[in-house]
Parts: C-alpha cells; sequence; structure tokens
C-alpha cells in the first residue's frame, strides 16, 4: 500500500538505478512534471468539475509487475464482450499489459510489449509519438501515467492491413481486496492504408473503490482509417480518468464513439490531433449518469493543417443526483485554412437534483474557417409524452422511449453490428424497455 | 357512448371551457365548428386527458365510465383516440416501432394478446393502404420532418391501426390538398361501424362533404351556443360567425 506522496519516492529511486532503456527519458521528465505538477484540483481550469483530488486520499495498491495473476482464463472468458471471442484480445490486469491472456486472431496486426518496442524495429515509432499527448495535458494525473510507465502495450497495424475483427481493450481491475490505482498505458500504430476497429471497455471485479488513469495513443498514417468504441458500463465502486489521444499524421479518417453508462467518477480526455490536410473525424458521445454519479467528457479537437474536417456530438441524460459534463474545445491553428469543425451537446435533465456544465471552448487563429457549435439542455417533451400516452402508452414507458429515441442516433455510430446490439440491450435494459423492439 | 355535462376548465387559472354539454350516440358523426381560440382543442385535449388544463367542473362519461377519472393511456385502452391538431415529431421513434408498441399496450389493456411481427407487418399494409401512406415514411423518426399533409395522414393512419370506438379528429383537414382530403375522409369512412362514432373538428365544410355528419355544434367562448344538422355547416360558410355572436350577444 502506497500514498500518493511516496509514489513519487518510488519512482525517483526506481529512475536513477543504473542502467539505460529506451523509455527512461520520457519517464524522468514525466516524473519531473509529475512533481511540479501534482494532482489536479477544481482550481485548475481543466478540472474545474470534476474533482479527483479526494480519489487519491485513500491509500493506493499500486499493482507489481511479475506478480501471480489474480484470475484464471475462464474467468475472464465469461466476461468477454460479443464478438470478443473470436477477435483480438488486448488484456491488461490491474493496468499490466498480460500477453498470457491477449491474443491476436487477425493477421496484419501485433501486439508488443512497449518497453521490447522502445528498444527493436519500432523504437523510432514509439520515439516519435510516445508521451505526444502529454504536450495536451498539463496535470501532474496524465504525467504519472507517463512516468510510472510498466508493462505497456504497442500495437502495430501493418501496411495495407484490414484486420477482420476489431481489437478488444480489457482493462480488468481485481477489487476485492485492495484499493487498486490503475495506470495501462498503449500505444497504436496504423500504418499507411491500415485499418482498425478498437473496443475498449473496463471490467472492475470486487467491490473495493478502484481508480484507473489510463492514456490510449494512437497514430493513424496517410489513408489509413481508426474506428474507436469506448465503453464505459463499470461497477459503482470504479472510477475512471482516460485519455484517448488519436493523432493523425497523414491524410486519413477516425470515428470515435464514447458510451458512459456507469462509474463513480468518469473523466474522458478525447484529442483529435489534426497533423497532417485533409483529415476526417467523426466524434459520438452518449453519458447517462444517475444515482451519484459524475461523467464528464473534455474534448479536443487541435487542427493543425489546412482542410481538415471534425464532427462532433455529444447527448446526455442525467438523472437522479447525478452530474455531467462537457468541454469542447477547437482549436484552429494559424495556418490551418479551410478548416470546416462543428460541434453539437444535448442535454436532458430528468431530475430537479441532476446537473450539467456543458462548455464550447473554440480557440481560432486561422481566418478562412467554417465552425458552428451548439449546446442544449432542457427537460423530457412533455408533449411528446402526452402524445405517446394518447395512444395507449403507458407514462413511464413514453419517458423511456423518448430517451431511447434521444440516446438511438448516438449508438447507430457504432458500426460493429455485435457491440451496437449489445449496447442497445444496456440502455434497453437501463431504461426498462423491454417488450418490444426499437 | 360519449356523455358530457357542464364540462368546465381552465388553463393557468383562465377559464376556457364554460360549460360544455354534448351528447354522442353510437354510429353518430359530430361536428366542431367554430371561430380560432373558441376552446376547440381544449375540449378534445381534455377529453384525451392532457393533463395540463383543470378540470374545474361537470362529467364526461365515456361507454359507462368516468372517463376524467382515466389516465390518458386509459383512455386510448377504452377505445378513445384523438388526432392532434399539431402531432408531435418524436425523434429517433419510428412510427412502425412507435405504432406496434402503441397497438399492443392498447391490446393488452383490452386483454388480448399482442400481435406477432407477421400479424402486425399483415394490419399494418391493410392500413397504409386505406391512408395511401407508405413505408419509407413510416421508417422515419414519427412525424419528424413530415410535411403538414404526410403528419395528418399519419394521424388517420394510427387511428386506423387502433380501431377507436370514438375518434376525435382536429382539424386534420387543415393544410391538406383536396385529394388529401379525399383520402382521410375515405379513412375515416371506412372505419365507421354501428358501434363507433366520430368527432370531427373543423372550420370547412368541404371536410364535411366527405364525412357526412349528422349532427353540427358551434363553439365560441368556451360554450356549444348553437347545435344544428348538416345545414348548420353551410350556413356558417355563408355567413361567417358573426351572425352566431350577434344572436348570441342579444340572448
Ligand atoms: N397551453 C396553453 N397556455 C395558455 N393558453 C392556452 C394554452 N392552450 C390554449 N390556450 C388558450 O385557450 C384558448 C382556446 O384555445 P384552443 O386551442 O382550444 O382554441 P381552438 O378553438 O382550438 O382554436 P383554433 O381554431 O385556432 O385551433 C385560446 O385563447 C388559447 O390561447
Ligand atoms: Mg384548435
Amino acid at each position: 500500500m502506497e500514498n500518493i506522496d511516496n509514489i513519487y519516492e518510488q519512482l525517483d529511486k526506481e529512475l536513477s538505478m543504473n542502467g539505460a532503456d529506451n523509455l527512461r527519458e520520457i519517464r524522468r521528465g514525466a516524473l519531473e512534471k509529475f512533481r511540479r505538477t501534482g494532482i489536479p484540483t477544481t482550481r485548475h481550469e481543466e478540472w474545474k468539475y470534476t474533482r479527483v483530488s479526494s480519489l487519491f486520499n485513500k491509500q493506493l495498491n499500486l499493482p507489481v509487475s511479475g506478480a501471480d495473476l489474480p484470475f484464471t482464463r475462464e474467468d475472464l472468458d465469461a466476461l468477454r464482450l460479443p464478438g470478443q471471442a473470436e477477435a483480438n484480445e488486448l488484456v491488461f490486469i490491474n493496468g499490466l499489459y498480460s500477453a498470457a491472456f491477449s491474443v491476436i486472431r487477425s493477421s496484419g496486426i501485433e501486439i508488443v510489449p512497449l518497453a521490447i518496442a522502445a528498444e527493436n524495429e519500432y523504437a523510432p515509432i514509439v520515439k516519435a509519438h510516445l508521451g505526444h499527448s502529454s504536450k495536451y495535458h498539463e496535470d501532474g494525473l496524465h504525467a504519472l501515467n507517463t512516468a510510472w510507465l510498466r508493462d505497456g502495450a504497442f500495437v502495430s497495424v501493418k501496411k495495407s492491413a484490414v484486420p477482420e475483427h476489431p481489437l478488444y481493450i480489457i482493462n480488468i481491475a481485481d477489487a476485492r481486496k485492495q484499493h487498486q490505482f490503475l495506470q495501462p498505458r498503449c500505444l497504436i500504430h496504423l500504418a499507411a492504408r491500415a485499418v482498425l476497429q478498437v473496443i475498449d471497455n473496463n471490467i472492475t471485479i470486487g467491490n473495493v473503490d478502484c481508480l484507473t488513469s489510463q492514456v490510449v495513443e494512437a497514430v493513424v498514417e496517410e489513408a489509413a482509417f481508426l474506428e474507436y468504441y469506448k465503453l464505459q458500463h463499470d461497477a459503482p465502486n470504479s472510477s475512471i480518468v482516460s485519455t484517448t489521444h488519436i493523432r493523425h499524421v497523414g491524410k486519413s479518417n477516425s470515428h470515435v464513439v464514447t458510451i458512459s453508462l456507469d462509474g463513480k467518477l468518469v473523466r474522458n480526455n478525447l484529442n483529435i490531433v489534426l497533423d497532417a490536410e485533409h483529415c476526417e473525424s467523426h466524434m459520438y458521445g452518449l453519458y447517462m449518469p444517475k444515482g451519484d454519479d459524475h461523467i464528464d467528457n473534455h474534448t479536443l479537437v487541435d487542427n493543425v493543417k489546412p482542410h481538415c474536417f471534425s464532427n462532433e456530438l455529444y447527448k446526455g441524460v442525467m438523472s437522479d443526483r447525478s452530474t455531467g459534463v462537457f468541454n469542447g474545445k477547437i482549436f484552429v491553428r494559424q495556418q490551418a485554412q479551410k478548416t470546416n469543425a462543428y460541434q453539437s451537446n444535448k442535454n436532458i435533465l430528468l431530475s430537479p437534483e441532476a446537473s450539467v456544465n456543458t462548455k464550447p471552448q473554440l480557440e481560432i487563429f486561422a481566418d478562412d474557417v467554417k465552425c458552428s457549435h451548439g449546446c442544449t439542455i432542457g427537460q423530457l417533451d412533455e408533449d411528446g409524452i402526452f402524445y405517446l400516452r394518447s395512444r395507449g402508452i403507458s407514462e413511464d414507458m413514453a419517458r423511456s422511449l423518448l430517451l431511447h429515441g434521444f440516446a438511438t442516433d448516438i449508438l447507430e455510430q457504432i458500426k460493429p453490428l455485435a457491440l451496437r446490439n449489445y449496447m442497445e440491450e444496456l440502455i434497453n435494459h437501463r431504461l426498462e424497455l423491454k417488450e418490444y423492439e426499437y | 357512448m360519449l356523455s358530457i355535462k357542464n364540462l368546465t376548465a381552465n388553463i393557468e387559472d383562465r377559464e376556457i371551457l364554460k360549460g360544455i354539454n354534448l351528447e354522442i350516440k353510437a354510429g353518430e358523426v359530430h361536428a366542431i365548428m367554430g371561430p380560432n381560440g373558441s376552446g376547440k382543442s381544449t375540449l378534445a385535449s381534455v377529453l384525451a386527458g392532457r393533463d395540463h388544463y383543470d378540470v374545474t367542473g361537470g362529467s364526461v362519461e365515456f361507454n359507462g365510465k368516468d372517463l376524467l377519472d382515466l389516465k390518458p393511456e386509459e383512455r386510448a385502452g377504452e377505445g378513445l383516440f384523438l388526432a392532434f391538431q399539431y402531432p408531435v415529431e418524436i425523434p429517433g421513434l419510428s412510427t412502425i416501432n412507435f405504432m406496434k408498441t402503441s397497438l399492443n399496450e392498447v391490446r393488452k389493456y383490452r386483454g388480448q394478446d399482442p400481435l406477432d411481427a407477421v400479424q402486425f407487418l399483415k394490419l399494418m399494409k391493410e392500413k397504409m393502404a386505406l391512408v395511401n401512406i407508405d413505408k419509407t415514411l413510416l421508417s422515419r423518426s414519427l412525424n419528424e420532418g413530415f410535411s403538414g399533409g404526410e403528419k395528418k395522414r399519419n394521424e388517420v393512419f394510427q387511428m386506423a391501426m387502433l380501431e377507436p370506438k370514438l375518434a376525435i379528429l382536429d382539424e386534420t383537414d387543415s393544410g391538406l390538398d383536396i385529394d388529401a382530403i379525399r383520402i382521410v375522409a375515405n379513412g375515416v369512412n371506412s372505419l365507421r361501424r354501428e358501434d363507433n362514432a366520430v368527432l370531427v373538428v373543423t372550420h370547412y365544410q368541404r371536410l364535411l362533404d366527405y364525412i357526412v355528419p349528422d349532427f353540427v355544434h358551434v363553439l365560441w367562448n368556451g360554450k356549444i351556443v348553437r347545435s344544428g344538422t348538416k345545414e348548420l355547416a353551410l350556413e356558417l360558410e355563408e355567413r361567417g360567425y358573426d351572425f352566431i355572436k350577434n344572436e348570441t350577444a342579444t340572448v
């Protein structure tokens, strides 16, 4: 068991020991940044509405590399998502890449421990891209993930490869005995013309409070296409701060869907860096906090190069005493002329104690751009409820149908059918809609 | 079938319905006409159970039941149907799925088994033909982006699916061209039976050429001030409402 203060000392000692590896420098730098900045407080502009500091009040249990695996293959098989058993699986146990549980079933894709990738033929890619997201995050929590970096994974999708199945990234936390602090780390590289679907899911086993600080960086080369589905349907004792950082370095596309249904505290940073001309990115989000849940989505589109297109639609349904946060930053650099960037955020508050903070943030330094943004906060449409009731549908079911309708255009963005149907089921279950198909 | 006695209703403390009396028997067609703002839609909404109107007095009996005591969905189950003057747009819910839910919920209320997919589609095809509505429209989100005429035809389609005992059509003819009016009227007429009834709210005589009423009522300032046969509609068309206003003013 450790406390956040002696994590620094432990890492400082570790990184001062003899020996050299290619990750040492970046970890050193990150550790210094962590020392300077610490865990963000709500005084930090980017963390104004999301209080993570209290998650660090308790003793933290950091996983140990090479420790005995706390689960068996059968344990994990039982937790698979639809389609996962046939697909490629990248499994992290307590934040550590588990070679034993990870399986590649498609050709053209490879998983290598990050520490090895940093030394072998992938070294130039790792050097060029690992840690690129830290430029976008001035807080110590993100830095700590890099400083601590061990047992990360590197995923390579070869030139022109189109793996026939998605890559499931499964983060498993063992929260049966101790308060876990997990820091999974992953770098994904899509070579030119490669195509990859990623499905990213967190599973907490056990009832002890558990915190994940996850960083996934992805590099998308010329004519490649990344689809990224982030699914958050975890236990009520689990909290997550995640950064998904997608960097387009050649004319390429991405499609990202983030669905957050459960979790005590969820903070998602999604960065789309359009670092080549004619890139296109679509981002969709659905968040449905309940009880005392807190779900925060911070998105950033950084238009570095001209002629890029981005479109963003996030929808939230807040019930009970829960809170939602949406912050959508669009950054258009001076040379990024002819940028097209659209953003929309729509919220429904289901209870007087629920709340949402939504803020578009446009910082535009080029003059020839098209940007638009809009946000709405409202309640369920009473006229709509009455209309459905007048057709024999009960009030509760009418509300559920309206909410389902509200969520539908986000769910439709989930292209893998097995996953979409599964999400539909989860949402129908949440809305207590079971009898008919919608 | 429907017996309204001395019904009064407020919205936000303003009295809109000021003592309505109306009897509708099985097999009859009644028309309500009246100037804008006279309370026609308010009456229709109160009958359907819209809760932002406060019923302050009177009673409504529907097939022996106290209608005002029922929830809107129960009223639908009992066989009441309101075709809305302004049908509501419901994003993300297709008309087909909506109708499947609606029909099966109503059937459940009536103690009938739900229709399976095959039976439902068969019924739907039949009713679609009746109002000349096509499937692509019904696969889209309910009323969203529908033209005025499409919305109205969709209302009649829903009515045809649910086969109500009492259908209230609130200006279902407004905004329709003459062909569409004929289609809507045919739809309504083909559903007429001895054991059901229709209440048509309209501003225009021309709908009544197709759906011929047994009785015509004039609603003015929250009251039915005149009742007659279909000739009354013709008279209103010729002379406007003013002659009635003048008459009632002198009463
Ligand atoms: N939601 C509401 N809030 C406030 N006033 C309302 C509301 N609904 C109706 N009213 C008022 O009640 C009165 C009657 O309206 P209603 O819609 O019943 O008239 P109508 O006879 O159907 O008119 P039209 O021929 O224009 O459809 C009007 O003065 C209207 O402004
Ligand atoms: Mg009206």
